[in-house]
């Protein structure tokens, strides 16, 4: 159990720092650097509490594909520090608003908690138990069977979302040559080869 | 006292796998080398011990005692870090990997979820490198094989995805069994003819994917863009010299060594031997993997020897319009053959 704990305190304590140093340091690329450890701290912490599915899902998603774009991005982008530093004082209440709302979200949540402990030990469907069923077998029952048209639904809305994103930047530009496979593939002799008879001593 | 002994147990494992996979590397990057070398019909290393066999510790003793040199322009923390991340996730994916019947460090239920995860983050060690160096030729080689290694990590995904609805677990232990006892050797009636059993044979095509896959993965030749030396001179690992560039290399062949052990205990069921009879179950489990290892590293390296380098669009264009496509669709028919025969594994 000791030692648990000390991975908890670890993971976390790791998670919260890395989580300030990425508004905090100057260099966007560090940025999405202190994010992705972030990101993997927290994976940790889902090992600890028995998701491994989840943390596993976390890594792969999340840092392997999510912050791999935004790193992408953020490298290539030439960023002006003096111009972002301008806009501070601009943005400050918008930012601050939504803190405030998720600070009030979160005493909500704890709160919740506190005055009524009952509340979080009531699941909709009962939990079972870790050593009968492994937990990727227990979230595949559950959103397959139970919530399966709101799986299916979320998912038709990344489809959506992702083929609009593809409607928005795909453009055929005029004059740009292209390779056709399938044209160089069904090519033929006939097509290919013209055999010509050169007359002599005249050329073609 | 209980846990210190668990502990102490666990580093032992790992020191012990660590230094087998280490000194097997340093034979397989002699073998890549012989096998390249007898292509082209040249010698390949064979002045260092006999017929060259101690080339590899010759290479490694000169990469450690030259001067590791730093850009000035180089970002130096972030350039230090990134051959030690790719070295340290390409290492740490070993923990899960089962060489024998029981012979795995950490036999955790995710452990093919885990491999997954520790490969998609091997281009954090690339992108690292080829930012942090501060020069043209590393970043486009950075870009370059970033866009690859995330474009192939999806087909790959979905190659998993179709052996585990034939085996029904996560763990890579239980593929392995899954591969020895059931299959279509069983279904023929010859179930002591266990090299039918493996999945090769009825994922033929996921089998062809996963390998071509895992070679773009690996960044072997022929999809070797991120260092290709005729264009981009050697790539994000241009700036590196001596004991960096060392972990890089290092980092890319356990890289490689992990994909062919993933191939192995896929598609060529582990350490199970090809016949359930006599003769061949003598021999340990762990021999019949490192042969079915070797078999496919000599894939690995016969490819790099004969075919030539992909352009970046065709690269692209086979990853995004062919494998996708094709992978998508075979998780599909598995699952659908599954459901209307009635194979599906018991859960």
């Amino acid at each position: 159990m000791t030692v648990a704990a000390a991975f908890f305190y670890l993971f976390s304590c790791v998670c919260v720092a890395s989580a300030f140093m990425v508004i905090a340091s100057r260099n966007p690329v560090h940025s999405v650097l202190f994010l992705i450890l972030a990101f993997v701290n927290a994976a940790g912490l889902f090992i600890l509490m028995g998701a491994e599915f989840l943390a596993m899902i976390l890594v792969v998603v999340y840092v392997g594909a999510v912050a791999v774009l935004f790193l992408f991005v953020v490298m290539m982008l030439d960023v002006d520090f003096a111009e972002l530093r301008q806009g501070f004082l601009q943005y400050l209440p918008v930012g601050a608003l939504i803190g405030v709302i998720f600070l009030i979200e979160l005493v909500l949540v704890v709160g919740s908690m506190a005055i009524d402990p009952e509340l979080v030990k009531t699941p909709v469907a009962a939990i079972p138990p870790v050593s009968e069923m492994t937990n990727t077998a227990a979230l595949g029952q559950v959103l397959y069977t139970r919530y399966l048209y709101f799986f299916q639904a979320s998912g038709l809305v990344l489809l959506v979302a992702m083929i609009g994103a593809i409607v928005l930047t795909l453009r055929h530009k005029p004059g740009v040559r292209r390779q056709d496979v399938a044209q160089q593939v069904a090519r033929t002799r006939d097509t290919a080869i013209e055999v010509r008879k050169v007359p002599f001593r005249e050329g073609v | 006292m209980e846990w210190l002994t668990t502990v102490a147990i666990i580093l032992g494992k790992s020191l012990l796998l660590l230094v087998a996979l280490l000194v097997f590397i340093a034979y397989i990057l002699y073998a890549d080398r012989k096998v390249w070398a007898a292509v082209q019909l040249r010698r390949g290393p064979n002045v260092v011990g006999p017929w060259g066999l101690l080339q590899s510790f010759a290479d490694l003793l000169k990469f450690v005692l030259k001067e590791p040199v730093i850009p000035a322009g180089a970002n130096k923390g972030l350039f230090l870090l990134a051959p030690l991340v790719t070295c340290v996730l390409a290492l740490a994916a070993w923990a899960v990997i089962p060489v024998a019947d029981g012979w795995a460090i950490a036999d955790i239920n995710v452990g093919i979820l885990y491999i997954f995860a520790i490969s998609s983050l091997g281009v954090y060690g690339v992108l690292m490198g080829g930012w942090a160096s501060n020069s043209k030729y590393p970043f486009l080689g950075a870009l370059r094989s970033a866009a690859q290694m995330v474009s192939y990590e999806v087909s790959i995904g979905f190659v998993i995805i179709t052996v585990l609805l034939c085996v029904g677990s996560l763990n890579l232990t239980e593929i392995v069994r899954a591969q020895e006892v059931r299959g279509l050797a069983t279904m023929l009636g010859v179930p002591w003819l266990t090299v039918l059993n493996w999945y090769w044979l009825p994922l033929f095509p996921m089998f062809v994917i996963f390998f071509i896959s895992a070679l773009a993965e690996t960044n072997r030749p022929p999809f070797d863009l991120p260092e290709a030396e005729s264009e981009l001179v050697a790539g994000f690992m241009v700036e590196y010299a001596s004991t960096p560039y060392l972990l890089f290399m290092l980092g890319e062949y356990v890289a490689i060594m992990t994909m062919c052990s993933l191939t192995t205990i896929l598609f060529l069921g582990g350490w199970t031997a090809p016949v359930a009879l006599p003769p061949f179950t003598w021999i340990p489990g762990v021999v019949w993997f490192v042969v079915k290892v070797c078999f496919v590293f000599f894939m690995f390296a016969m490819v790099k020897a004969m075919v030539p380098r992909y352009r970046y669009d065709q690269l692209m264009r086979l990853g995004w319009k062919v494998f996708l496509p094709l992978s998508l669709a075979a998780v599909i028919i598995v699952a659908a053959v599954l459901q209307v025969t009635g194979w599906v594994p018991a859960s």
